[in-house]
Formats: C-alpha cells, structure tokens, sequence
C-alpha cells in the first residue's frame, strides 16, 4: 500500500482553478520531485497537502485512511502526517536553535522535554549545527537556518516530509549543505515530495518526477523518463528553457 | 513656602498617578479585545468595532469626560457615577481604543509564514498567538505604546473639567496668591515621572534586543 496517495485533487481561487485534478502515489522512501513553472500550481498542491488551503475536491489518504477535514482539530491532526519545509524558512526568531526543534513536540507533550532535548541535539547533529544550538536565528546564514528548518520539521516524525522550493531563497554557494542534508535523508529512508527548481538535484535524488502545467500533471516519471526521454511538448520546452537559464 | 507647595502639588498629582496607573490596568487589556473586535473577520462586529474606534478617535477626549459623567444622570435619569469613576470609564475606553489600532498594526505586521509554520507543526491557534506571535508583537508595539503611555500621563490633567482635583489644578490654587512659580513646578513632577517611563521603556526595548524580527 502506497503511504500516501492524491485523488483527483483540485483547488481554485476565485475563478483561477489552480489545480484541476491532481492524482499520484508515493511508496515508503521514496523521494517525488515536482518541477514545473511558476504558477503551475506545484506550491498550492504542497499547500493543499499540509492543509494551509483547503482542497474544493479530491481525496488525500495516509497509509490507505482517507484524511477528512471537518473540525480544526481534524484539520490540525492531520497535518501531522505531513512536515513542511518553507521556501524563506520562517525560523521563530525569539527561540533558539534548539528551541525552535522542541517547541512544537514539547506543546504537544509528545514526550518528557529532556527526552525531546536530546532528540533535538541528534536532529541538529545530524543537519550539521551541533555547535549553534544556543544561537538565534539572525545569527545564522541562509543555508543554516534551512538545516534548523529541517530538524524542526523533522522532530515530529512526519510520515511525508514536504519541501517548497528549500534552496530558492539562498545565496547560490549556501544551496550545496542544504541539498546534501536533503540526500542524506534519502540515505535514511525519509519520504519526501520536494518542490524544486535545481534540475540537477532533482534529477540526481528523485525516485519520482512529476512535471506540473497550468494544474495538472503533464508528466510523471522516472527521472531518466521525464529529464531524458520526455514525451510531451510542453515537457520539452520547459526543460529547454531552464537549461538555456544556465 | 516650598514645602507646603510640595506637599499640596504631591496631593495632587497622587490623584493623577491614581489615574493613571488604573486606567493602564484597564486599557491594556480592554485594547485587545477592542482590537479582536476590529480585526474580526465577522463583518457586522467588525465594521461595528472600528466605528466604535473611529468616534473615540474623532471625539476629544475633554468632551467623553462630561459626556460620560453626566449623560447617564441626564439622559436616563440614572444615579451619577462618581467623578473618579466617570473619569477611569472615560480614560480606559479612550485609550483602549488608541492601543487597540497600536496592537493591530503590530499583529498584522507578523509575517503569514510565522502562523503557517505554526500551523504546519500542528499547534493549536492559541499556540501560534501566545508562543510564537505575541512576544514578536510586543517588541514592535514597544515604541509606540510608550509615546501613548506618556500621552497619558499628561491627559489625565483633562479630568479636572469634572471636577478631580489635580496636580495642575493644585498648583493654579497658588497663582490666586500671586504665585506662579506652583505652576511651573508642576511641569517637573510631569518631567521627573515622564523621565522613569522613559528609563523603562528602554530598559524594555534592550531586553528584547536580544532577537531580530
């Protein structure tokens, strides 16, 4: 059974349908990139999975249970299910590095906050910042405060770990660490849908390639099926346009 | 001479303090809830709450004093509040309203993403405001509500149109002696309590200093 599987899912904004019918199942460790131009409706999906919008129509259902949101306590429960890494961070800036990881899981009294300090201390060891963990946010560069990002993303033991465009608000020579803590999740077995402009780095770490166009997906693949061989147009002329940017 | 003028001037502004520290006491809170009420997304008690604000606002507050003090006497023919009690009403609901727009304007200028990465860490709403928002708004509200602040000190001579003794008035009492310099005095208690606000203030600001954003 599929951890995650998407229904037909659909969202608009006023008039805009900004997805038009969205389906496609992730197994257990396996990462999916979503690629796709601005306005092809790639962040609204990730969106609608962590319940920031609310989907119009569709089914999202986690480990084969559909996710139903009727109450705010519903809506909160299941996202849950879901972690999200933002494209600028959102850091708490008053908090700590470490308290950023523990806030959350301690609000929701997950475990003793001993026991969630040093689940914090092995996160952030292992994003590489075991020596900022007293720091605050403005005190770290870009890259780092994406890797605290992701620890504190990661404390909750999400079943899904989402990220929307995690390297687009960093200075080129800070996307590195952020893309190599990316791949040592993989290396862990985390599930990820990652929304992305780095081809290369989708290409090199994504089991799964979805290419979204005007709401819906154009393409879904194997890297090698939808970065070599793409068999739609509109497929083609976006990849040729993102390599002409470099 | 100097120490009789003191000790009545001190009489005096006691009353003022008592004004002020009380109406503070009940502004600060009443202005949240003023300011849920205006940032409501029920549009009835939305527009009904900055109407509400705008004739506060728009009014002097000398004449929400008498209104305030005799209205009820006169209109509904109800017992009159004391004069101390009509003056307190009439502070707190005036400056309830000047800190609810102080307090809105710093809610509103918290970023989505703080709510949303909240949101996405599965705290409840009243997580999100008391953990993560409101020590953000307080830092970004310090500035203005200590402008206001020491606004109050110096309103709270406008109760004296209803009859509250005081510290400007005790000194006036002087110049039918043919003194002037009571009045000027009182301008120091002013300046001297104005100058501890001021000390606090940055105190404030320096201990939260300590994060950007």
């Amino acid at each position: 059974m599929p951890i995650l599987q998407v229904n037909n899912l659909k969202k608009g904004f006023g008039k805009t349908n900004v997805l038009k019918g969205v389906s496609f199942s992730l197994e257990q460790g396996q990462v999916l990139a979503i690629i796709g131009s601005s306005g092809s409706g790639k962040t609204t999906l990730l969106r609608c999975l962590n319940f920031l919008e609310t989907p119009d129509a569709g089914e999202i259902l986690v480990n084969g249970k559909e996710l139903l949101c009727h109450s705010e306590e519903e809506v909160r429960q299941n996202r849950l299910h879901f972690g999200l890494v933002f494209q600028n961070f959102n850091l708490f800036p008053q908090y700590t590095v470490l308290d950023n990881v523990t806030l959350a899981p301690s609000l929701l009294k997950k475990a003793p906050l001993r026991q969630l300090k040093e689940q914090a201390l092995r996160l952030l060891d292992q994003v590489g910042l075991s020596e900022k963990v007293d720091c605050y946010p403005w005190q770290l560069s870009g890259g780092q405060q994406q890797r605290v990002a992701i620890a504190r993303a990661l404390a909750l033991n999400p079943e899904v770990l989402c990220f929307d465009e995690p390297t687009s608000a960093l200075d080129p020579e800070l996307t590195g660490e952020v893309l190599r803590v990316i791949r040592g999740l993989k290396a862990r077995n985390t599930t990820m849908i990652v929304v992305t402009h780095e081809m290369e780095f989708a290409k090199s770490v994504a089991d799964e390639v979805i290419f979204m166009a005007d709401g819906v997906i154009e393409e879904m693949g194997t890297p090698e099926e939808v970065f070599d061989h793409p068999r739609r147009e509109k497929t083609r002329a976006f990849l040729r346009g993102s390599q002409e940017r470099f | 001479m100097f120490l009789p003028v003191t000790l009545e001037l001190l009489s005096g502004f006691l009353e003022t303090l008592k004004i002020f520290f009380l109406t503070l006491i009940f502004s600060i809170p009443l202005g949240l809830v003023v300011c849920f009420g205006s940032m409501s997304r029920w549009t009835p008690l939305r527009r009904l709450t900055r109407g509400f604000v705008w004739v506060i606002r728009g009014t002097p507050l000398m004449l929400q004093l008498i209104i305030i003090f005799f209205g009820p006497g006169l209109v509904f023919g109800l017992p009159a509040m004391s004069r101390f009690t009509a003056t307190l009403v009439a502070f707190s609901i005036n400056y309830a309203c000047y800190f609810s727009e102080i307090y809105r304007g710093g809610i509103e200028s918290i970023p989505r993403g703080q709510y949303e990465a909240g949101q996405v860490l599965g705290m409840t709403k009243g997580q999100i405001f008391r953990k993560i928002v409101l020590l953000q708004v307080i830092k970004r509200i310090l500035v203005p509500m200590s402008n206001e602040i020491i606004t109050l000190v110096k309103d709270t001579s406008l109760a004296r149109i209803i009859g509250i003794y005081e510290v400007i008035w005790a000194g006036e009492q002087f110049i039918r002696k043919g003194l002037l310099w009571p009045l000027l005095y009182t301008g120091v208690f002013y300046l001297v309590f104005n100058g501890g606000l001021t000390i606090l203030f940055d105190r404030l600001e320096k201990k939260l200093s300590y994060f950007r954003g």
